[in-house]
């Protein structure tokens, strides 16, 4: 929950009504020349965003995280699945337009380097977002030294210059700033720290912090670093190829991990202490391959606790109880799945 | 006022210090800068630049009257009677005809380059900015194109219309529309797989707006690059297209008729029957050079 309860002018439903809903989505990238095979890249994932909070998204590489953040604002349209944005379905007849989504929504990427246009100035990049959305090109620089300066970089020294002259945080502020220009209420950030050393890694999330206090905004933030996340979200929901394996509060996921797979992402972080050194691996391998999907639980090639209706089963998200909840898609948790486990762990 | 935020820890002072002391250039600031250090490139864009001049000049600096024949002084060497370069089979003044063939050469040189880059530049940008079957259709149409050689290709669409300077610049321009294509395809193509198109659509732009802004700026560099190369390439077709009679008509000056009709006389005065061979050369190679330079200057990874 935000920390004032002032709402947009844009808000539809007050601070019940979730920011965003998504429903079974679903990507799949046909291979081509295998033969209908495709990458199932997300596959039926759902989940809800309150407002004003910040939902992290887990995964390794390659779980369909990026996919994911793609398809929340139709940059990669959906073969299924639906996605509510403060009560209107977007991209049916009834409900928000795409364009009209993309003025509320916006995104930060990955790759700070790929991300501005090398042959425009920092000041035009982030002056285009609120130029495109009908402001006039003052207004729009207006705008854009604004930003700049609430990301901590001096607009009239940053303003003309362009991307190979700045560092790699330098540029990420930039693109941050380029995302806020537009004024959005909700902002997804795709692992936006990942490429950065430590120490501006830092001074970003700290920046990030300030800024949604200050904007009042609701984030998604994705990323492959539990650390990361443990610092900035609220809520967790853990990917495991193409699929949401656990969604729970901050608190809950890294105390009492649910799922095998949390479990191991969560034993695998290298400790500050020299006295607990990790010996063996908690989880090795690597990740089945997306186009040919294990049957059943996608995790049992890895798991410890597999068993026979693991190979077989599709194991469904417990029931979902309110935003609070728990809830993991794990056979061990189900009482009708017959695991020998369930109830012992 | 703006409120600048305060952030949990100060902005380290190395970040500050690390900002370049150098003044702020763009890339085309930066290219300008490559170029004016650049001396060969100098050089041979001033050998450009004078005969660009010498055309342009043209009828202020030729000293005898193109079409004044002279039975007595056919092919004449250098110095006779003040003519510099000598006299043609017809008794005209070298020199003349030699400053005037620069402005139809240099004009078959520049125009069609100049057209087949906007046309074959627009049909590359929109193949790779929307991909898929429009792609496919575009790209494989140009292909069919590509398959011939360009000479052949050039001397059969002129000759099919029927000569003449205008047909003549019209089988280049479709001679160097697949290249243009092809090299504007590969360009945006390449650029639209950079995130910043990704967030100019985020932003909810038209395709129209983000070829504008964000795909021209990346995809002009090549694409003059290369068009800057074809124009020696077109010097030269123009200069065949003209020898085997499918360019202007005679007694139009032209570089590449002159070679034709002189030919029969090299064993007379070769130095001045070689003289049309030599402009084409010089003009082609100084272009050729110039459009190495630019490639150096501009094809800078930043």
């Amino acid at each position: 929950m935000p920390d004032s309860l002032a709402l947009d002018p844009r808000d539809r439903g007050g601070l019940q009504q979730p920011m965003l809903i998504a429903r079974d989505l679903r990507k799949h990238f046909p291979v081509k020349g295998s033969g209908g095979k495709s990458v199932q890249a997300v596959d039926g994932v759902s989940f809800v965003v309150d407002k004003g909070e910040t939902l992290g998204i887990v995964g390794e590489s390659g779980c369909g995280k990026s996919t994911l953040a793609r398809l929340l604002l139709h940059l990669v349209m959906p073969d299924a699945g639906e996605l509510v944005f403060d009560g209107d379905a977007v991209g049916v007849p009834d409900g928000i337009a795409v364009g009209a989504l993309r003025r509320q929504v916006q995104m930060v990427f990955q790759d700070s380097y790929s991300s501005l246009n090398p042959r425009m100035p920092i000041r035009d990049s982030v002056a285009f977002g609120p130029f495109v959305q009908g402001k006039k090109k003052d207004e729009a620089r207006d705008i854009a030294r604004d930003m700049l300066s609430r990301v901590g970089l001096d607009p009239s020294v940053f303003g003309p210059r362009y991307p190979h002259e700045l560092s790699g945080g330098q540029k990420q502020r930039v693109n941050i700033a380029r995302a806020l220009a537009t004024g959005p209420r909700m902002v997804i950030l795709d692992e936006p720290v990942s490429a950065l050393d430590k120490s501006i890694e830092a001074q970003v999330l700290n920046l990030l912090r300030a800024l949604k206090r200050q904007f009042n905004l609701t984030y998604i933030f994705i990323s492959h670093d539990l650390n990361v996340v443990q610092y900035l979200s609220d809520r967790v929901l853990v990917m495991y190829l193409g699929r949401v394996v656990e969604i729970g509060p901050i608190d809950a996921i890294f105390e009492r991990p649910l799922h095998p797979y949390t479990r191991a992402l969560l034993a695998s972080r290298p400790s500050m202490d020299p006295g607990r050194r990790i010996e063996a691996p908690p989880i090795t391998g690597d990740p089945p391959n997306p186009i040919d999907p294990p049957p059943g639980c996608r995790f049992h090639t890895r798991c410890p606790f597999t068993e026979q209706v693991c190979e077989t089963k599709d194991p469904a998200l417990g029931t979902w109880q309110g935003l609070q909840s728990h809830v993991t898609a794990c056979h061990m948790r189900d009482p009708r799945s017959g695991h020998s486990l369930y109830g012992h762990v | 006022m703006t409120d600048t935020i305060v952030l949990d820890e100060p902005l380290d002072a190395f970040e500050e210090q690390a900002l370049p002391a150098t003044q702020v250039r763009g890339y085309w600031q930066s290219v300008f800068y490559r170029l004016r250090h650049d001396p060969m490139t100098l050089v041979f864009a001033a050998v450009v630049l004078l005969i660009v001049l010498a055309a342009i000049a043209a009828p202020l600096i030729a000293p005898f009257d193109l079409y004044k024949e002279s039975i007595v002084g056919r092919l004449k060497p250098f110095g006779w009677h003040d003519h510099p370069l000598g006299t043609d089979e017809l008794g005209r003044d070298m020199l003349s005809r030699l400053i005037y063939g620069g402005r139809v050469s240099l004009l078959m040189g520049v125009v069609p380059v100049v057209i087949a880059s906007l046309i074959g530049g627009m049909l590359g940008v929109v193949a790779g900015f929307v991909g898929g079957r429009t792609n496919t259709a575009i790209m494989r149409t140009v292909d069919v194109f590509y398959a011939f050689p360009s000479v052949l290709l050039a001397v059969a669409i002129a000759g099919a219309m029927g000569g003449g300077i205008g047909n003549g610049m019209l089988a280049l321009t479709l001679v160097f529309i697949p290249p243009m294509c092809r090299v504007a395809e590969t360009a945006t193509t390449q650029v639209r797989a950079l995130d910043f198109i990704e967030a100019a659509r985020a932003t909810g732009a038209r395709t129209t707006t983000i070829i504008r802004y964000h795909v021209l700026g990346n995809v002009l560099g090549p694409v003059f690059i290369y068009a800057s190369s074809l124009i020696s390439v077109s010097i030269l077709l123009a200069s065949g297209l003209s020898f085997l009679g499918l360019g202007v008509r005679p007694p139009v000056p032209d570089w590449g008729l002159m070679l034709s009709t002189l030919r029969q006389s090299i064993y007379v005065v070769p130095l001045v029957c070689a003289l049309p061979g030599v402009a084409i050369f010089i003009t082609s190679i100084c272009c050729n050079l110039v459009s190495d330079g630019l490639r150096a200057a501009m094809d800078v990874r930043m």
